[in-house]
């Protein structure tokens, strides 16, 4: 199993509700369904990711974030909203973190880290737009508009009342170094979020 | 038919007849004492029953969904880009059922059918037929047909409202449940459309208070502005823009009233058409059906509560141009859907023709109808 939902289906408790925001192919769901008897849907645009949920069973909504929001979701009626690898695609991140905890009890998030050595490293050694595994794009074509990093996201966090629960960083391949673990703004490049409002246990 | 079957072609078909004396409780409060359903099928029913797709019709629909009825048969049936081998609804893993409603005109029991108790055509006395109704009809039908659970009922428009009844009244009785190009209930454009269609056929002066059968007549003229009313709601701006635009028959304005535009001649060509096929009484009783429609009823409103009796899994689909039943309607029946927390699908599918999309194959639709329907055969073991 990838490292990464090995991660986040320890999160997720038998039976548990979740909605998956940017599902893509449906291979999460699909995954905590059937070993972790979870129900729920996931929201999608790309129409070739919608079929393949279809094909195998994961429940799929056609339904943009940008446009649409999740204003057609009740408060409190998911007990985890995960959103993985679509945070920097989508126009108000922010705004998505607030719906996000509006309609789950907790979420979780993963992104990729813009602060990693490599990116770093080659924006000021060649000048130009780094490009990554993670980041595999062009400036002009990427659909990662609102990249930041780690710190920039705990930033944001705390100024919304945001409380982090748990934090795994891993590299491209979502492996779990323990060097990531020590310099996690600098040698992390994707993290796993576990998110809840202040006031939420 | 075309000089040779196309290979994905479910071929020549022949209707069954199937007779019921059972007496039928209606919504209205009445009873049909006795009552005869047409019904075509396609491919075979498996060794547990497993396998079989209800296909319920639209407004002008019937029971002929797929293949031709004979060498004369210039169209296949209604729905035969979605029915075959190979299609969506593939035939060789698929026992399709294809019925004519109650109180249709294409052999089932209707207004223009006998009624014992006088030996005349019903007419007027046939009584008002509910989606529920038809349901009910169905799973009587299923019963007959040895079927005790489906692994689909599917339908678009009129026919998604069926899927949707399906789901509620007999909720151990279907797997999935697919509603396309459809609504939860009518808005009051839609009933006013209606009532517009009601009008020009009760107006007619040979309608004679639905029973011109009496008559030897046919309210001709009321069936073809229903007809042609209906028919522009089908369709978008844009096809109809596409198909015809401003062009005239002749190369000059006329300045007179006869049907200058080729969009005129084209409506009235089709209003003309349906005239001679379809009854009167019978489209007066479907339209009628299309506005009570509205399984939030019993339940203050409440679509999600009605849901939540639902155990079937369910896929809708809308298209992006249909304004008869726009993509919001379809929205609003999958938000009740995850409120009341039943598993469904979504998806608008961008088409260019209106409502009438849900009968014409694009590849997306094919694509997610496909990826869809192969799903619910693997369940089955097809």
């Amino acid at each position: 199993m990838r490292p990464d939902l090995e991660i986040i289906q320890q999160w997720i408790q038998p039976g548990y509700h979740v909605l998956d925001l940017g599902c893509g192919d449906g291979t999460l769901l699909d995954y905590l369904q059937r070993e972790r008897g979870a129900s729920g849907f996931g929201l999608e645009i790309n129409p070739e990711h919608i079929t393949t949920c279809m094909s195998r069973g994961v429940p799929v909504i056609e339904q943009n974030l940008d446009t649409q929001g999740l204003g057609n979701f009740d408060d409190g009626s998911f007990d985890t909203v995960l959103m993985t690898q679509a945070l920097q695609a989508v126009r108000r991140p922010d705004r998505v973190l607030d719906e996000m905890l509006r309609v789950g009890r907790d979420g979780i998030v993963t992104f990729p880290n813009f602060a990693h050595w490599r990116l770093r490293w080659g924006l000021a050694l060649s000048g130009r737009m780094p490009e990554s595994e993670a980041l595999p794009y062009k400036w002009y074509n990427t659909p990662n508009i609102r990249l930041c990093t780690f710190k920039d996201f705990e930033a944001l966090c705390r100024q919304k009342g945001i409380r982090i629960k748990s934090r795994r960083v891993v590299d491209g391949q979502h492996q779990n170094s323990w060097l990531a673990r020590l310099w996690p703004n600098l040698l992390g490049e994707i993290a796993i979020y576990r998110i809840t409002r202040e006031n939420e246990q | 038919m075309p000089d040779s079957l196309p290979a994905d072609s479910v071929g020549v078909v022949a209707p069954q007849t199937l007779h019921f004396d059972t007496p039928i409780e209606l919504a209205c409060g009445q009873a049909l004492d006795s009552y005869d359903l047409v019904v075509e099928t396609y491919g075979q029913l498996n060794a547990d029953a497993s396998n079989a797709v209800l296909i319920c019709h639209a407004l002008s629909g019937h029971h002929h969904a797929a293949g031709y009825h004979s060498a004369d048969e210039r169209k296949p049936g209604w729905w035969d880009s979605c029915i075959g081998p190979g299609k969506p609804i593939d035939t060789n893993r698929f026992f399709v059922v294809s019925l004519n409603n109650l109180g249709g005109c294409h052999g089932s029991t209707g207004p223009n059918s006998i009624n014992p108790a006088t030996g005349k055509p019903y007419g007027p006395d046939f009584p008002v037929i509910t989606v529920g109704d038809w349901v009910k009809s169905q799973a009587l039908l299923a019963d007959r047909l040895g079927i005790q659970c489906w692994a689909a009922v599917v339908g678009g428009s009129l026919g998604g409202m069926q899927a949707l009844q399906w789901s509620l009244d007999y909720p151990e009785r279907l797997k999935h449940s697919v509603v396309i190009a459809s609504t939860p209930r009518l808005t009051a454009q839609n009933i006013a459309f209606n009532e517009v269609a009601r009008q020009a056929i009760t107006s007619d002066r040979e309608f004679h208070d639905g029973r011109y059968y009496d008559f030897g007549l046919v309210p001709r003229r009321g069936l073809m502005l229903a007809r042609m009313v209906g028919h522009i709601t089908y369709l978008s701006d844009a096809s109809m823009g596409e198909k015809f635009g401003r062009e005239l028959r002749d190369q000059a304005y006329k300045f007179g009233y006869d049907a200058e535009f080729q969009v005129e001649s084209y409506l009235r060509y089709q209003g003309e058409r349906f005239s001679e096929s379809f009854d009167a009484n019978t489209y007066l009783l479907m339209t009628k059906a299309l506005d009570y429609f509205d399984p939030a009823y019993d339940y203050g409103g409440d679509l999600a509560r009605a849901l939540a009796e639902a155990r079937c899994e369910f896929l809708v689909l809308s298209f992006s141009t249909d304004w008869r039943f726009t993509p919001a309607r379809s929205e609003e029946l999958v938000n009740a859907m995850i409120a009341a927390r039943r598993k469904v699908s979504y998806s608008e599918i961008d088409a260019p023709w209106g409502h009438d999309a849900f009968l014409i194959p694009t590849p997306r639709y094919t694509d997610i109808f496909t990826a869809y329907m192969d799903r619910v055969a693997r369940e089955v073991g097809q």
